[in-house]
């Protein structure tokens, strides 16, 4: 559908992209996520258009874009302050790409099909207002009326909806998601929030600095992050250093700076390799007492969190440092004597963990 | 003491209606009325109640045709220059010199008119301009002294006048509505006559209405560079109060001067509404 191929984006001595390498399937949901200032709106200008690479070049469809101006790619944008045109009307804004279209297209032509965009993002009844005379969640399901009544064969969507508050950015992204399916376009996101990457996006492409850290399912990159950049960055990690004991048949043993032996998933090494090992709060429990057969740390609770469904327990172990688990609310209930000041146990289940590649 | 909301109002609505009374209402009602008066017979007014200065208008014929002709030409005159070299400094040119261009586009109008009307004058004059042409072989030209020379001098003189307004209207513009512009299909030429000019237009109506009101009472230019020849109404207003004392007949003709200018600025603003320029959410003036 659209290729990155070792594109680079330089402004002056910053270097916003630095040889992406991306391609995009075919009605795909593709989120490039990452914290600010690295490079995910730079990428998405270079596909819309308003951005030349400084090397590099990016393909639509099979044909090289790299020079083309923006008025002549098959692809639209949704803008982060949606940039609507405060002159024309709610429908007139949604007419606009229809107008600009050589050869024209009949004006009933275009009237059916502003009404219908209009319609789907639930605007119906507004074509005839003002811009200034819409909530700032209005306006921002014009502007994605403006750029789908174009059918374009990418929908760019820069931040959309940082600028709304939290229960409407909820509501908005069902109804991405919705429209999305309908229409079966390919749609590409800008977001720096990880959890609207991680529920809507079929691939996400985590940046960081300029480059693309790891390209994959949402499932793939919290499971298996590719390195320590990424295991940080979506949701959160216990970063520990190990050496690898044994590599047998998709299991690796290593054992941790305390001595203790665990087993985490699969990964290609040789024993003997010293390895960061990343293990979610979530993959980790806690006990009383030692489990048989299950490898254990002990620990002192040092915080202990309420977040509502989760209880986040922090723990403090001579040698490794602080630990972070997260118990959920149910089991909390099988942990009395659970404060802070006591030791417990943090359970480490086989094969629960992960090896990560250097950055 | 306690105002009520409506005494509190009054009072601080006062000093500003006193200023309106005074330098606004007075003067223009003191000129309807001697409007209707005679010249004394040594000048000046005499009171009377008589149209005969209205009747009489008629053989002023010239100078209200001079305005009414030079006043809106000189307006479109001055929009045409202004505007592009408005787009031009706020759009095009990179921010870091902006300043410094925009300081060369005050800095003449820190001398006084009447200075830069004599610079005129020698330019557009016999050993001007005129000569130059005659040099390269493109014929005799009489410039200084003809229409063309008071417009001239309008453009240069009113040109500020125009400008920033629309400086202001452009700068402010919003880059990514022509970025937007341009995501949905349209090349730079269609977006400027789609976005940039319809948004540009408030500025464009403040300042054609600053520099046509203007002109309209022009009187210095007309008489420097059209030495006589090309006088506006503002210059048979000066020779019927200054020299001939016909104060009578100069207040009638200064009422029809308001009267046009109302019509002319009422119409316009019409025809900016209809166009779209007018929206609440941009004022217009
Ligand atoms: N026009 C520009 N001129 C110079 N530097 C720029 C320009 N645009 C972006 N940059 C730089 O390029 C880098 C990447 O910018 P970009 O806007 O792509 O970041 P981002 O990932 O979208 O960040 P954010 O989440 O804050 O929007 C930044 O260091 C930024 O300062
Ligand atoms: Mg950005």
């Amino acid at each position: 559908m659209a290729e990155f191929i070792g594109t680079t984006k330089r402004y002056g001595t910053v270097l916003a992209a630095d040889r992406l390498n991306l391609a995009i399937r075919r009605g795909e949901f593709l989120s490039f996520l990452g914290p600010s200032g690295c490079g995910k709106t730079t990428a998405l200008r270079m596909l819309a258009g308003f951005e030349t690479p400084s090397d590099g070049t990016i393909l639509i469809d099979g044909v090289e874009v790299g020079a083309m101006p923006a008025y002549r790619r098959p692809v639209n944008m949704v803008f982060q302050n949606y940039a609507l045109f405060p002159h024309l009307t709610v429908a007139e804004n949604v007419a606009y790409g229809l107008r600009q279209r050589r050869p024209r297209v009949a004006r009933e032509d275009i009237a059916t099909r502003v009404a219908r965009a209009l319609d789907m993002v639930r605007l119906g009844d507004f074509g005839p207002r003002r811009i200034w005379q819409m909530s700032g969640g209005q306006q921002q399901r014009v502007a994605l009326a403006r750029a789908i009544v174009n059918e374009p064969k990418i929908l760019l969507l820069d931040e959309p909806m940082a600028a709304l508050d939290a229960k409407l950015r909820a509501e908005m992204q069902v109804e991405l998601l919705n429209l999305q399916r309908q229409l079966g376009i390919t749609f590409v996101l800008v977001t720096h929030d990880q959890q609207e990457a991680l529920s809507m996006s079929d691939r996400i492409c985590l940046m960081g600095k300029g480059r693309i850290a790891q390209i994959g399912t949402p499932r793939e990159l919290y499971d298996r992050p590719a390195n320590r950049y990424v295991a940080s960055f979506i949701g959160r990690a216990n970063l520990l250093p190990a050496t690898v004991r044994g590599v047998a048949d998709g299991r690796v043993v290593v054992t941790l700076a305390s001595g203790d032996q665990v087993e985490v998933a699969a990964a290609e090494t040789v024993p003997g390799t010293a390895v960061e090992i990343a293990i979610r709060p979530e993959s980790l429990s806690l006990s009383p007492h030692p489990v048989e057969g299950t490898p254990s740390v002990p620990a002192v609770i040092t915080n202990r969190i309420f977040l509502g469904e989760h209880i986040e327990f922090q723990l403090t172990h001579p040698v490794l440092g602080v630990l972070q688990v997260m118990v959920p609310r149910q089991t909390e209930r099988m942990l009395p004597g659970a404060d802070v000041g006591a030791t417990f146990h943090v359970l480490w289940d086989r094969g629960l963990g992960q090896i990560l590649a250097e950055d | 003491m306690a105002l009520s909301n409506r005494q509190a109002r009054w009072l601080l609505l006062g000093p500003a209606g006193l200023w309106y009374a005074m330098l606004l209402v007075l003067p223009l009602a003191v000129v309807l009325v001697y409007s209707f008066g005679e010249r004394g017979a040594a000048g000046g007014y005499q009171p009377a109640f008589t149209l005969a200065q209205y009747a009489n208008l008629a053989t002023r014929w010239t100078a209200f045709k001079n305005t009414l002709m030079l006043a809106p030409l000189g307006t479109v005159a001055a929009l045409l220059i202004a505007y592009p070299l408005a787009y031009f400094l706020a759009v095009r040119v990179n921010p870091r010199w902006r300043t410094l261009l925009l300081v060369l586009v005050i800095v003449p109008f820190w001398t006084s008119i009447l200075i830069r009307s004599y610079a005129w004058i020698f330019l557009l004059g016999g050993r001007g301009i005129p000569a130059l042409l005659a040099d390269l072989g493109l014929g005799d030209w009489r410039l200084i002294n003809t229409p063309f020379a008071v417009l001239v001098g309008i453009v240069y003189g009113y040109m500020p006048l125009m400008f920033f307004p629309i400086y202001v209207s452009l700068e402010k513009l919003d880059r990514k509505l022509l970025e937007a512009a341009s995501d949905l299909g349209s090349p730079p030429w269609r977006s400027f006559v789609q976005v940039t000019l319809p948004l540009s237009l408030p500025g464009v109506a403040t300042g054609s209405m600053l520099v046509f009101i203007l002109l309209m009472g022009e009187y210095l230019i007309p008489q420097m560079l059209g030495g006589g020849k090309v006088f506006f109404v503002g210059n048979a207003l000066v020779d019927l109060f200054l020299q001939s004392r016909n104060w009578a007949f100069g207040s009638a003709m200064s009422v029809t001067l308001v009267a046009v200018m109302l019509v002319v600025v009422t119409l316009y603003m019409r025809f900016l509404k209809r166009i779209g320029a007018a929206r609440e959410d941009v004022g217009l003036m």
